[in-house]
């Protein structure tokens, strides 16, 4: 076991655990963040979606020993009022089914809308193809990752 | 350790269970009252007696109401994406005249106040309906009741709107919480004296009501039984044999609790029951990663049994050679088949094949157990929770009332929490481990445990009349079961969705029909795949008979009509056979071909559309395919049309176009890549990285969604918009490109063309 202390949402947080420990369970077993997702272990679902200095990266894939000084942000830390665009989007379009997959969808959607704040359906396809949503909802997740470039755009215009 | 966190928290405070507690026992005591609706079918309805002194108005086991306005109604039925949690509470609000914004849902947990809990077979909707319309229409009766009382005027001048009554002649109002205390002491109302709304007056149903648990869903709440965190809790895994059956030999048990974090390592025997607790290694640690950890290094012995012969290529070989024979059951046998097909026209012959699937829910399946002083306490993202609490309990040897069940919401379904294999599992490790266990399925258990959608092989043949007319339809289904013991004798039971109905169509249209069926024994354990059989015999039925419509040189949709024909209704077949309204088939059939201009596009070479028409689980529904395929056989699937009749109205709109979404979307995904391949008697695929689903970029351009309203019972819509998607895309692929696709998924077929 090894003493880390990491940067999670903002607060350095202190674990103990094993240095192959995934971030993933770091997060869900030590301090009691659940909303990050565990689906496959492998990296090939996308539940476990975070954000590792600002870049998407899947927390079961990244032992803890790897994550040093990086600002570590999870669903819960997204936005301090959960009223970020592509949380008030997807509440707008009622995009969950089971929900499950949506945390990771969130987040891999938040980093592609940082870089390019309009994107083209093709383009959400391409930045959103490593997360699965078994219930298919992946129609009105296209259209809350739109909608969501348009709640920003508006902020951004009236500010 | 720290206590953590509590995940799951209930709503404003309230401790689920005593809320249930509260809202069934105190207050005077409420009385469990029983009714028969015209169906039949029983429902639970609580009647209370006198419930003076309480600060909160709850006139049965699903509605409180609270002095500050607030209503909270209790969700029964568990929650796995299908928006239940949303759309049956919202039938209570609407005959309760409540706004939307007052009311509170909480997850309620098994008990048999609620009556029966099982999210399956798309019957949480029509079984609960009516009922739920009763409920919330005796409540609303008995606060207008309550507010008459008030004002000392005639019931009848008062109305319900927007959580308050209104007295209209004098222009008064009282808000619901104003009429608690009044209402609470009123007994319940005679059953013909509570009048329900007029349909047309309804003004939350049919609308677009967002999931309730959403906001918690995109914040990250802990909502799904993977979150669940209790004080002290412990983290289990369970590691069976790879071949399905197998037995632990021995296992290197001192070396895995030696490791760091693990409390403890054991062999559970388990019992011969597939669907059950099947033998193997449990360990049980600090954290989930510590019993990963410890499960890399764990060396099992196993006895593996008599299944490990088996392999999917042995099971195609033999499925050809029972192909030669005839059928160990025939099914349907009508007219003079082989008559028929010496004085057909022309004949058709055609093998259609389907492999194991499994249902590969993104959340693994998990369940947290807690064995408290001679109770066992459960969380579990189950679909059906009784069947779990019972399996729990007659293989632990527990009375019933000891094992109790709490919902938590699944992170999918589609039929698979309908068993409850890591339920007893959990119960069992739980009961050694004297600590609330998490027990947490790897994806690799869970794709290779599953309980699968079996395989398949149809063997068909049709014959075609001078008129280019169906005049003979043969087919021999060669399917899966295992051998189980049913009242002292060894019997051989088919799959989940691995026995044809000889009422499914086109059986019942075709003057000469010989439908037969042969079971292969396999130790493959199976189970409900979201529309069992329904999701592959429709794919292979429409299919073939888009063969059979091509042959004759006739339009699809037309050889369609002709052959449901001009009754309205067909009757099913002996005491077990289900009516197939025909009328309103047509209705959707003959939409669906209109909304999607059929016949009326012209397409270029590589581009076309496909039909088809399903009735499953109450629900009638067509569909229209429209699809790219480019030279080298790349599938786009660019717009497909729906148009379904599950009753008399849409509960929520928003949550009945999502389930379309998906069932449409699931349907095109297994069609192009689920497929499991059985070696030794075990799965070969071990994550998902080798069992590719579909994502956004193959999903369908454009899904259109029509409801078609009919004078019809309301049912429900998480499988039946499913079986036609796949015959639709296979018809269309065949008109756009001549490839006929009689074999899934789609990766094993090229849909090359020149």
């Amino acid at each position: 076991m090894s003493h880390y202390a990491l940067n999670i949402n903002g607060v350095v947080r202190s674990v103990e655990a094993a240095p192959d420990t995934p971030l993933l369970w770091v997060l869900r077993d030590l301090l009691g963040l659940v909303g990050t997702k565990f689906g496959c272990g492998v990296g090939s679902c996308g539940a476990c979606m975070v954000h590792l200095n600002g870049v998407p990266a899947r927390a079961c894939m990244t032992p803890v020993s790897t994550v040093g000084r990086k600002q570590v942000v999870t669903i819960e830390g997204l936005d301090a009022q959960g009223t970020h665009p592509l949380q008030t989007a997807w509440q707008e379009l009622d995009v969950p089914q089971c929900g499950y997959c949506q945390s990771g969808q969130i987040m891999s959607a938040a980093a592609l809308l940082k870089e390019n704040p309009h994107p083209t359906d093709a383009e959400i396809d391409d930045a959103m193809s490593g997360n699965l949503c078994r219930c298919a909802t992946y129609l009105r997740i296209r259209a809350g990752i739109h909608r969501a470039a348009e709640i920003a755009a508006k902020a951004k215009g009236s500010t | 350790m720290k206590p953590r966190k509590q995940a799951i928290q209930p709503p404003h405070g309230v401790n689920r269970r005593a809320f249930m507690r509260r809202s069934t026992v105190a207050g005077g005591g409420l009385l469990l009252g029983l009714y028969l609706d015209g169906a039949g079918a029983q429902a639970l309805v609580a009647a209370p007696a006198s419930q003076t002194g309480t600060t909160a108005f709850k006139p049965n086991a699903f509605i409180r109401i609270d002095t500050d306005g607030v209503v909270t109604l209790v969700s029964k039925q568990p929650e796995i994406g299908q928006g239940i949690k949303t759309s049956l509470p919202m039938v209570i609000a609407e005959e309760l005249e409540v706004d939307w914004k007052d009311v509170r849902i909480v997850q309620g947990d098994l008990d048999p106040i609620y009556g029966g809990q099982s999210a399956g077979g798309s019957t949480s909707t029509p079984n609960n309906y009516n009922q739920f319309l009763r409920l919330g229409a005796t409540a609303r009766t008995m606060l207008v009741q309550a507010a008459a009382l008030v004002w000392q005027v005639p019931a009848q001048e008062c109305v319900a709107a927007h959580s308050k009554v209104l007295h209209t002649p004098s222009q008064r109002a009282l808000r619901y919480g104003e009429l608690v205390a009044k209402a609470a002491g009123l007994p319940v109302p005679a059953a013909e004296s509570v009048k329900l709304k007029d349909p047309a007056n309804y003004t939350l149903l049919g609308q677009r009501i967002g999931g309730v648990d959403n906001h918690a869903v995109v914040t990250g709440g802990g909502l799904f039984g993977l979150d669940v965190q209790l004080p002290g809790m412990l983290f289990a895994v369970y590691d069976k044999c790879p071949a399905f059956g197998g037995k632990v030999v021995s296992a290197n048990l001192d070396a895995i609790k030696a490791l760091p974090g693990v409390r403890d390592a054991f062999v559970i025997e388990g019992t011969a029951n597939l669907n059950g607790l099947m033998p193997g290694v449990a360990i049980v640690a600090e954290s989930t990663w510590a019993a990963f950890s410890a499960r890399k290094q764990l060396k099992v012995s196993w006895d593996e049994g008599p299944g490990v012969k088996e392999s999917w290529d042995g099971f195609v070989a033999q499925a050809r050679s029972l192909a030669k024979q005839s059928g160990s059951t025939t099914l349907r046998r009508d007219g003079d088949p082989e008559g028929a097909f010496a004085a057909a026209s022309k004949t058709l012959e055609a093998a259609y094949s389907y492999p194991f699937i499994s249902h590969a829910s993104i959340e693994p399946q998990n369940c947290t157990a807690w064995w408290n002083g001679g109770t066992l306490e459960m969380w579990a993202p189950t679909q059906n929770p009784a069947s779990g609490q019972n399996l729990v309990a007659t293989t632990l040897g527990l009375p019933k009332d000891k094992v109790v069940v709490h919902i938590t919401r699944s992170g999918g379904g589609f039929g698979r929490r309908l068993s409850a294999d890591y339920m007893v599992e959990a119960a069992a490790i739980a009961q050694r481990a004297k600590a609330p266990v998490k027990l947490t399925w790897s994806r690799e258990d869970d794709l290779r445990h599953d309980h699968y959608r079996p395989g398949g092989f149809h063997f068909l043949r049709g014959a075609l009349n001078q008129g280019g007319q169906l005049s003979a339809w043969h087919n021999h289904f060669v399917t899966f079961a295992n051998r189980v013991q049913r009242d002292g004798q060894s019997v051989l039971q088919p799959g989940s969705g691995a026995s044809l109905s000889g009422d499914e169509f086109p059986g019942r249209w075709v003057s000469s029909c010989l439908l037969e069926q042969t079971p292969m024994e396999c130790n493959i354990p199976m189970g409900p795949w979201r529309a069992p059989g329904s999701s592959v015999f429709a794919w292979v039925f429409h299919s073939f008979i888009d063969e059979l419509a091509h042959a004759a040189g006739r339009d699809p949709l037309e050889f369609r009509l002709e052959l449901l024909g001009n009754k309205d209704q067909m009757p099913g077949t002996g005491e077990r056979g289900v009516a197939y309204n025909v009328a309103r088939m047509r209705n959707v059939l003959t939409e669906v071909a209109r909304k999607a201009q059929w016949g009326r596009k012209r397409f270029a070479r590589g581009q076309g559309q496909g039909i088809a028409f399903h009735f499953s689980h109450r629900g009638y529904i067509a569909e229209v395919a429209e699809v790219t395929v480019s030279k080298a056989g790349e599938l786009k699937v660019d717009r497909v049309v729906v148009v379904s009749d599950i009753g008399a109205q849409i509960v929520n709109l928003s949550g009945a176009e999502n389930q379309v979404h998906g069932s449409v979307i699931d349907g095109l995904g297994t069609l192009m890549f689920a497929e499991l391949d059985i070696q030794r008697g075990r799965i070969v695929q071990r994550n998902l990285s080798d069992y590719p689903m579909i994502s956004m970029a193959d999903s369908p351009t454009r899904i259109e969604v029509h409801f078609l309203k009919s004078d019809q019972p309301v049912t429900g819509l998480g499988e039946p918009a499913l079986p036609p998607l796949a015959p639709a895309v296979c018809n269309a692929i065949f008109a756009a490109t001549g490839v006929r696709v009689r074999q899934m998924p789609l990766s094993r077929v090229s849909l090359a063309w020149s």
